[in-house]
């Protein structure tokens, strides 16, 4: 075994020193760049030009550090194992980590800002760069894809690794994965502050921005599946599974929901190939699964693995995880045009997305009583552990907002909520306590265990952070019920004489102290991720030795 | 051998659980997505869809760029106080050629979907401008910079190219005209106009900013906007005959 994976990376003779991957990456990289000058000097377009030449330097930089890594190596290959036991491959993870982080803090400052927006429409300054129809698709991608795609590929690449027992496939692939995705992140996000956008929400990138996470992606699922291919466990970890699901259902959704055909080579416009209501279609389908499977089935991956191991209780049910997998990969696909109820998508297919998005809450609940059960002997801890507190409270809001979801599926509930804050509150009771609090427990679990270090620098900061935000998280998702139950009321309300009874503009109105008060709970939650990047960085740059627990508060267990 | 035996199938090939993965998720897509395609009631028949002309077009990639859809639907639903805030509750064929459809998720403001002709040239000019000072209540951003820029007309032939690529029945002829049909609309008097209107019907041609000087954005966007939802005539529109 040992043999056959250094075969693998053994050198190529033929290329004085270089391996086949490294020889690969270099002239894919150069050709990038001759591409990328040739597109910066032929666009009209100052951001397409913008947008070419960063990937002008990003390829040239790929090929020095190709370069550079076979100079420094000497063309030696990296041992797949020492004295026994796996070489983990921990360099992207904690670049992931820490990219996470960043976005993070950088996703939740725009919410914020938007949030304000809403409430004191000065703030848009009259300026087409943060004007809030700009800003919005920046802080969803930020969040959604900077922050939880970064938590995603960092937390498998951990995890394939540590349930595989062997090292990450490639050298240079899982970097190229990593590097590249946050390349896209930046091409996408600048892109969007520059007026560069197809306007499908959650996937507004344009066409070059597309194929290029095309090619990161298929990279990624080719690193995981070849990882888990040598594994040296026989059974492939349950985790691994969820992994696997969101890899390939993003693939097939990505590329579905994106098939453009651009205007020209040297134009960053393209047109969508599907129409009106098939494009509606195509985009829910789209949209909702980007929900089923990168914020849900992606983040169980997560909790399947850090609660078992922070809680060190096997997971509740084997069984139940089967079922759960099936099942919610199977419903998940069907849910879509609960987005377009009473809309001019045909009534057969809303009728069918409504029956399956409430048939959902099965598998979801399914789910969450797996992850909450595998607490079972173990929930004293939840009083002196404030990161398996995290990951507990994060199952508890997965399970409310997949209530929630089905609910609002049902039609006549959707006549109310639809176009209305309360599927704000709705979306944020789910992205900030479920994936949000499940990302946070991961990276408390995470940093400690890659920097080797005992423990965090502090379990009362943790604590701090809990607290911080979810008041944050309560003080959003009540917020918007309120507002969006108000508006959608106020919309159908009519006066004894059969008149509708307000303009909408009144509406508008009524929202302003709501919006203020959600604005306070992102400011909030802010706050919170705040204290943890703190966390983190004293985690980080404190000597391991010195790294003493921290107790938090008052929380000592019972005797 | 128990059934639980059985799926150690999957857990031990992971090629296997590829492929399984695949065939479960494909089939509810594939039963939802794949009839919209063939099944003819899908999209009504109605008088008066055509594509968009070409000002109207930039007009659209206007809006698209500075993300209009995130805070106005084209969508009304089929409930009694939209059709009556709104009108007619939107038709598919109403989005027939629209490559992105644009009919949001949230009302920030109210539908657009037939926004045309409710309001002045004049009013929407004012209104980009500055919103707060012809609506006090609302929040939504100023679009000042959209009249001081001048139009970027060198891609609306090109797009109507690919667009024509893509089914929308753009003739040779209207994209050979493309930007003659762009000046002509945003001009007063101008001699193309007829020619223009003849091979988009009910397209209107007038300086919608009523500035002076060169096509700014503000003038296509306001063309785009002053014919949303005005193509079908629902005085004649037979909503029975489309009984799906």
């Amino acid at each position: 075994m040992a043999q056959s994976t250094q075969l693998a990376g053994s050198q190529n003779p033929l290329s004085k020193g270089m391996s086949a991957a490294e020889m690969t990456f270099a002239v894919v990289a150069a050709a990038m760049a001759f591409l990328s000058v040739y597109i910066t000097a032929k666009t009209t377009s100052g951001p397409f030009a913008f947008h070419a030449s960063l990937f002008a330097l990003a390829s040239v930089a790929t090929v020095v550090a190709v370069f550079n890594r076979n100079m420094n190596s000497g063309g030696a290959t990296i041992p797949q194992e020492i004295d026994g036991k796996p070489n983990y491959n921990y360099g992207p993870v904690k670049f992931g980590t820490i990219a996470a982080l960043f976005w993070g803090i950088a996703g939740f400052t725009v919410g914020l800002v938007i949030a304000l927006q809403l409430a004191f429409p000065a703030l848009n300054f009259d300026l087409p760069w943060i004007s809030f129809g700009r800003l919005r698709p920046l802080h969803t991608s930020a969040v959604i894809f900077a922050f939880g795609g970064n938590v995603l590929i960092a937390s498998s690449f951990y995890v394939v690794q540590r349930t595989c027992r062997v090292r990450l496939a490639g050298d240079i692939a899982p970097w190229f994965v990593m590097l590249g995705y946050n390349f896209f992140i930046v091409i996408a996000g600048t892109g969007y502050l520059l007026g560069i956008t197809q306007s499908k929400e959650y996937a507004e990138p344009e066409w070059y921005a597309d194929l290029f996470l095309t090619a990161i992606w298929v990279t990624y699922f080719l690193v995981f599946l070849a990882t888990v291919i040598k594994r040296k466990e026989p059974h492939i970890y349950v985790a691994n599974w969820f992994y696997i699901a969101f890899i390939v259902t993003i693939a097939v959704l990505h590329i579905g929901n994106n098939a453009a055909v651009p205007v020209s080579l040297t134009s960053p416009k393209s047109y969508i190939v599907w129409s009106g209501v098939q494009d509606a279609m195509m985009q829910w389908w789209y949209g909702h699964n980007a929900v089923g499977f990168f914020l849900t089935a992606g983040f169980l991956a997560i909790m399947y693995y850090f609660v078992p191991k922070r809680a060190e209780r096997p997971v509740y049910s084997y069984r139940l995880s089967i079922i759960h997998f099936w099942a919610l990969i199977f419903l998940y696909m069907w849910a879509g045009p609960h987005h377009l109820h009473y809309t001019a998508l045909p009534d057969w297919a809303q009728t069918l997305g409504m029956a399956f998005s409430i048939v959902l809450w099965m598998p979801s609940w399914g789910g969450m009583i797996n992850g909450l059960m595998t607490l079972s002997g173990a929930w004293d801890k939840l009083r002196t552990d404030p990161v398996l507190r995290m990951l507990v409270v994060s199952i508890a809001f997965y399970g409310m907002s997949t209530f929630e979801g089905p609910l609002m599926s049902i039609k006549v509930v959707n006549s109310l909520s639809h176009y209305t804050d309360w599927t704000i509150g709705h979306v944020h009771s789910g992205a900030l306590g479920w994936v949000g609090y499940v990302s946070f427990g991961a990276i408390y679990c995470l940093v400690p265990w890659l920097w080797n270090k005992p423990q965090l620098y502090s379990l009362r900061l943790v604590n701090w952070h809990f607290w911080v935000s979810t008041i944050g998280i309560v003080l959003y998702i009540s917020a918007m019920w309120v507002a969006g139950i108000l508006q959608g009321l106020m919309w159908r309300a009519y006066t004894t004489l059969g008149f509708l009874e307000y303009s909408f503009v009144e509406t508008v109105e009524a929202m302003h102290p709501f919006y203020v008060i959600r604005a306070l709970g992102g400011l909030l939650f802010l706050a919170g991720a705040v204290i943890m990047c703190w966390n983190v960085y004293r985690t980080i740059v404190t000597p391991a030795a010195e790294t003493r627990q921290v107790p938090s508060g008052a929380l000592a267990p019972a005797h | 051998m128990s059934l639980w035996q059985k799926h150690q199938i999957f857990e031990k090939n992971s090629l296997i659980l590829v492929i399984g993965v695949l065939i479960v998720i494909s089939i509810g897509g594939l039963v939802e997505v794949l009839p919209l395609f063939y099944l003819k009631s899908t999209i009504e028949k109605v008088e008066g869809m055509r594509p968009y002309t070409p000002l109207e077009l930039a007009g659209r990639n206007i809006y698209v760029r500075e993300g209009c859809y995130n805070c106005h639907s084209q969508m009304i639903r089929s409930l009694r106080d939209e059709v009556e805030r709104y009108g007619h509750y939107s038709l598919a064929a109403e989005s027939m050629y629209d490559k992105p459809f644009q009919w949001g998720s949230k009302r920030n403001g109210p539908d657009l979907a037939r926004v045309g002709a409710k309001y002045s040239d004049d009013w929407h000019k004012q209104h980009l401008d500055n919103p707060r000072q012809m609506v006090p209540g609302s929040i939504m951003p100023g679009y000042p910079w959209l009249a001081k820029t001048e139009l970027d007309t060198r891609e609306v032939a090109a797009s109507m190219k690919v667009l024509a690529f893509e089914g929308v029945p753009y003739s040779p002829e209207m994209i050979e005209n493309a930007e003659k049909d762009l000046v002509a609309q945003a001009s007063v008097d101008s001699a193309d106009a007829d020619a223009m209107t003849k091979r988009y019907p009910k397209s209107q041609a007038r300086k919608f900013s009523g500035l002076e000087g060169p096509v700014n954005e503000a003038d296509a966007l306001i063309a785009y906007l002053q014919m949303l939802g005005t193509l079908v005539d629902f005085k004649l529109y037979d909503g029975k005959a489309n009984l799906r």
